[in-house]
């Protein structure tokens, strides 16, 4: 059990150091994609994890890390009202959602739930905010 | 399960801009003259989601959402046919847009509020409406979602 955590950690330290690539493909993983996919690990076990930086939509500078889907897969979700399991992935990413993320589209599964439909959905498109988009028409 | 009424709604959903096809009904609160600096204490939103039976806060308004999230709320309230709810503008006012974080315990918008209870976001509400929990939570407002058709008796399960 404790084998299994350190083995997360150190999965979760690659990452960080960008051993793997983005969900996007579009780059190395950034440090705050590093941190959500450590804390989610850490705190909720999830059997599938698919994370998606999705701030290339948005009116935000190249490179940047401020949306977010992510798709968390964990039996701690067994028996929880969606409201609640979105509070636990919250809870779990209070600093990033606190500051860096502006957007963070959720899909909180249990196993079962998953596997009827597993795939990370397309969120919207991005409607300008509070500033102009650059580069939506 | 209501695959299909899921899928019709997903198609519907599948982010087209929809613009234009706002309907009056929909009081667009400026929460800008709604009192000053109380625009987001506590008790100005408590008397803010109570007041209304389906109360969102957006950014933008419903006529002209300003963020993907946002109208997709303001897009499956349409296709339930709601048209009587409270819509809030957070870009209006920052006290409201950090207010309605804290109250809600939400740390980010669209949300959305029926019969004063707090619901969820753009997801949840997503998810709701797909799976047919929409069109109950309504029934119980006294609201019949336009998703049940003619037929009276059809039920969405």
């Amino acid at each position: 059990m404790l084998r299994g955590q350190l083995v997360r950690q150190l999965v979760s330290m690659a990452g960080r150091v960008c051993l793997f690539r983005s969900s996007a493909g579009s780059g190395p993983v950034g440090p705050v994609e590093a941190a959500i996919r450590a804390k989610l690990e850490q705190a909720l076990s999830p059997e599938v994890l698919e994370l998606r930086n999705e701030s290339g939509g948005h009116a935000v500078p190249r490179g940047s890390e401020t949306h977010f889907r992510v798709a968390v897969v964990s039996s701690r979700f067994e028996g929880l009202s969606p409201l609640q399991r979105h509070r636990l992935v919250h809870a779990a990413l209070a600093e990033e959602l606190a500051g860096p993320v502006h957007a963070l589209a959720i899909q909180a599964r249990t196993p079962a739930q998953w596997k009827e439909n597993p795939q990370l959905d397309t969120s919207p498109p991005c409607l300008g905010g509070s500033k102009k988009t650059r580069e939506t028409p | 399960m209501s695959g299909s009424l899921g899928r019709a709604a997903a198609a519907l959903l599948r982010w087209g801009r929809g613009g234009g096809l706002w309907s009056p009904g929909v009081r667009t609160a400026g929460s800008g003259a709604g009192g000053g600096s109380g625009s987001g204490s506590t008790e100005h939103l408590d008397a803010l989601v109570k007041k209304d039976k389906v109360v969102v806060f957006l950014k933008g308004t419903p006529e002209q959402p300003q963020c993907g999230f946002s109208n997709a709320v303001v897009q499956i309230l349409r296709l339930h046919g709601v048209r009587d709810y409270a819509a809030y503008n957070v870009l209006d006012d920052p006290d409201l847009r950090q207010g309605i974080k804290d109250y809600s315990n939400w740390p980010t918008i669209p949300q959305v509020y029926l019969n004063g209870e707090f619901v969820g976001g753009c997801d949840i509400l997503l998810q709701m409406h797909q799976n047919g929990d929409l069109v109950e939570e309504l029934k119980k407002l006294g609201v019949r979602s336009a998703l049940l058709g003619e037929d009276k008796d059809q039920d969405s399960k």
